[in-house]
């Protein structure tokens, strides 16, 4: 007699391809949002699997802050290039040039804020119907309210009080015209799970997750990689560090962390000790106790 | 949270039960879970010790949950606000929506739906019951069993939540008294005739103490069962779907056009029920052609066999016309195949179902549209009383309908499937979800 038994890695696998199927079989123009981290990564993955063996019916979208880690631009064209993939990028330079968004000053400027008019002005140029993101419920409280698909208004805004109710594995993506959906396929997937699953597949990760020496400085006990965009305060010291990253977003808001893990058995051991979430490192999250709440009313993903 | 409690978690934590093993890891069950709770029953406690003591709850988290209590004027650090995320539910103390917690012993992954007890309570709760294999019942020793008990139990069961766990809590302000434990428990079991679940287990627990959560309580040495952490590692969920009943809804095709996969057709699904091999013959609904499985495709290669709740990608050896909405079967054991659907229906809407209104239907990757022909009754979900006379259905009313689709829908009763025995009902006009079916 068979047992007839998933493991978890395989269970949050199968519910993940079968919402990425709805997106393809529920919108006319989908697309996947695509930052180079590692839980857009999975989802890029778990797209490829939902469509094999033909190719991913959609493009990816990244949202290039033009304050992008160099590591992360060369890991997404080579990714495009490999499997064949459209890549479009909406460009937060050309948002702030265009006079759309206005940069932040300061020493704490961060363009994160900016890019949610670029990526509302993006699905508009190209009229996007539905965006996928690996966005994951234990990430953050305001997340872990979200549905997998999550409406959004004719003015990209999320609207937490009057969500619809989401049954079963039974997606509603009616919508009104003007209006579109962000999809949400690695929903109940931890950060552990990520990582276990891009051990479990082998899938290849960018360079800025595993450890490597860095010239950093520190600021409000956050660690930040050296580069132009960041001014120094005269008392802040650049040094160098044997560090990794947990998150991969924006240099001027994503924190480092003290690290020799080099290769994926040792960072999902890492996980597993760790006591701190991978938000912790997140600048962005730090502004205020909403503050992704905040965001992602206003249309961020 | 007290100092004491604070070091009896710390102990907990430093237990050989919560370190990860990083092969095991690999290859663990996932059980989805709902609780169910009112105000000051102490769920949010038990949660908040769950996690604690898996080490879900980061240092950073915990910091900024103190941070609050304290700006908040608590004595206590309030675990409900690591659950309650969003500005309006810490502004006002209340739960508005469902939120999904995650943690995980060396033995397990658990996902927990924490439904809130204070508005909208039914449609919550059936939001967050719909995918869980179990649901925790909390009781409070000191009240027994309450009409909130009832309406859980009476929710967990319509939905088919296959396991309930019932704690009973708060034993340390009865003096862990086993002569209260055995009447609220009798108590129970007489409500529990009533309601269709299989599988019911029962634990005493103080969850701020910790009795009986993730160690045996030395306070009960009269109970002999699992404590609750143990029973939730150990409940048996591998029959929870069905693999009797062959059920392939076909969600997408696959068409690659490519040089290497030119006349490829692959019927991309998620499988609902039964088990599918190659060679397999199987019947496409509703054309009701007959082929055989070539190959269940993955990207990892063909598999021998596929099951709920697998996504795979199933070829066939003839051509024939299959879309998004079909559904393959095998021969003998065929779903109905009806426009008259006779279902129990959760209203989640403000607005009432109007007579002879039309609504979007979604079943499985089918879409239809329908009528509710007729209502029979409503449900009392105090005391589970059929109510004929009054059939004005409000938001988180339960009651009896037939309706009538547009096209014929291919279900099972949602006894024998949850997935082929479930469907919504969608406004026309503002294209919100407002209804659940369970089909008859």
């Amino acid at each position: 007699m068979n047992s007839y038994k998933l493991s978890h890695l395989k269970e949050l696998e199968s519910e993940s391809i079968f919402v990425i199927r709805e997106v393809a079989a529920q919108f006319e123009k989908p697309a996947l949002l695509f930052s180079g981290g590692k839980d857009s990564i999975v989802c890029f993955h778990l797209a490829r699997k939902a469509f094999f063996p033909a190719n991913i019916p959609f493009p990816l979208v990244h949202v290039d802050t033009g304050h992008n880690f160099e590591e992360t631009l060369i890991y997404r064209d080579n990714l495009a290039k490999k499997y064949g993939a459209q890549l479009l990028i909406g460009s937060v330079q050309e948002s702030i040039d265009s006079g759309r968004v206005t940069e932040e000053k300061g020493y704490n400027a961060s363009r994160n804020v900016l890019q949610t008019v670029t990526l509302l002005d993006t699905i508009e140029k190209y009229k996007f119907d539905a965006c996928i993101g690996g966005a994951r419920r234990d990430e953050e409280k305001a997340r872990a309210k979200e549905r997998f698909f999550s409406h959004r208004d004719e003015f990209g805004q999320w609207d937490p009080k009057n969500q619809r109710p989401e049954l079963w594995n039974i997606f509603n993506g009616r919508k009104n015209v003007g209006e579109h959906f962000r999809v949400f396929p690695i929903s109940n997937w931890t950060e552990m799970d990520v990582w276990q699953y891009i051990l479990h597949e082998n899938i290849e990760m960018p360079s800025l997750y595993f450890t490597h020496e860095r010239e950093c400085f520190v600021r409000d006990g956050v660690i930040y990689a050296h580069a132009n965009v960041i001014p120094l305060k005269p008392t802040e010291k650049v040094e160098k560090m044997q560090v990794r990253f947990r998150t991969i977003g924006d240099i001027s808001c994503t924190g480092a962390v003290l690290s020799t893990a080099n290769s994926v058995e040792e960072i999902v051991a890492e996980v597993a000790a760790t006591r701190v979430t991978e938000r912790g490192s997140r600048i962005d999250d730090r502004r205020s106790e909403a503050a992704m709440e905040d965001r992602k009313k206003s249309g961020y993903f | 949270m007290t100092d004491e409690v604070k070091q009896q978690w710390k102990t907990a934590k430093n237990q050989d039960i919560f370190k990860m093993d990083t092969q095991g890891y690999l290859d663990m069950e996932l059980l989805r879970f709902t609780t169910a709770g009112s105000v000051d029953d102490g769920k949010s406690t038990l949660i908040g010790r769950l996690l604690y003591d898996s080490k879900s709850i980061f240092e950073d988290q915990l910091d900024a949950v103190k941070a609050s209590s304290e700006k908040k004027g608590l004595q206590h650090v309030d675990l409900s606000l690591l659950t309650d995320g969003l500005r309006a539910e810490r502004e006002q103390g209340i739960t508005i929506d469902v939120a999904y917690r995650y943690f995980a012993t060396p033995k397990r992954k658990f996902i927990i739906a924490d439904t809130p007890g204070h508005i909208q309570y039914t449609r919550n709760m059936i939001t967050g019951a719909s995918t869980a294999n179990l649901a925790l019942i909390l009781i409070d020793a000191r009240k027994g069993v309450i009409e909130q008990t009832c309406r859980h139990s009476f929710i967990a069961s319509l939905l088919k939540i296959p396991h309930l766990i019932v704690c009973v809590n708060k034993m340390d302000l009865v003096d862990y008294s086993e002569e209260v434990y055995n009447r609220i428990v009798d108590e129970y079991k007489k409500f529990a005739a009533h309601l269709d679940v299989k599988d019911i287990e029962f634990v005493p627990i103080s969850a701020l103490h910790g009795d009986n959560v993730v160690d045996r309580s030395t306070n009960m040495d009269w109970f002999k069962g699992s404590p609750l952490l143990n029973t939730l590692e150990n409940v048996h969920i591998g029959s929870d779907w069905n693999h009797e009943d062959a059920r392939f809804p076909v969600q997408y095709v696959i068409r690659p056009h490519t040089d290497a996969f030119h006349d490829y057709r692959g019927y991309a699904g998620r499988i609902a029920g039964g088990v599918f091999k190659p060679g397999d013959e199987v019947v496409a609904l509703p054309s009701g052609f007959t082929s055989k499985i070539k190959s269940i495709a993955t990207l990892d290669g063909d598999l021998y066999e596929a099951f709920a709740p697998m996504s795979v990608s199933i070829t066939l050896e003839d051509e024939i016309d299959i879309s998004r909405g079909d559904m393959l079967v095998k021969k003998g054991n065929q779903p109905e195949n009806t426009q008259d659907v006779d279902a129990m229906l959760c209203w989640l809407n403000n607005k009432s179902p109007q007579p002879g209104a039309k609504y979007f239907l979604k079943h499985t990757s089918n879409d239809a549209r329908a009528v509710i022909k007729e209502i029979n009754y409503k449900v009392d979900i105090n005391t589970l009383n059929k109510q004929e006379e009054d059939k004005s259905v409000k938001m988180n009313d339960i009651f009896h309908a037939r309706l009538r689709t547009t096209k014929p829908l291919f279900t099972d009763s949602y006894n024998l499937n949850r997935i082929t025995g479930s469907l919504i009902l969608i406004d026309e006009g503002t294209n919100e979800t407002v209804a659940a079916g369970m089909i008859q």
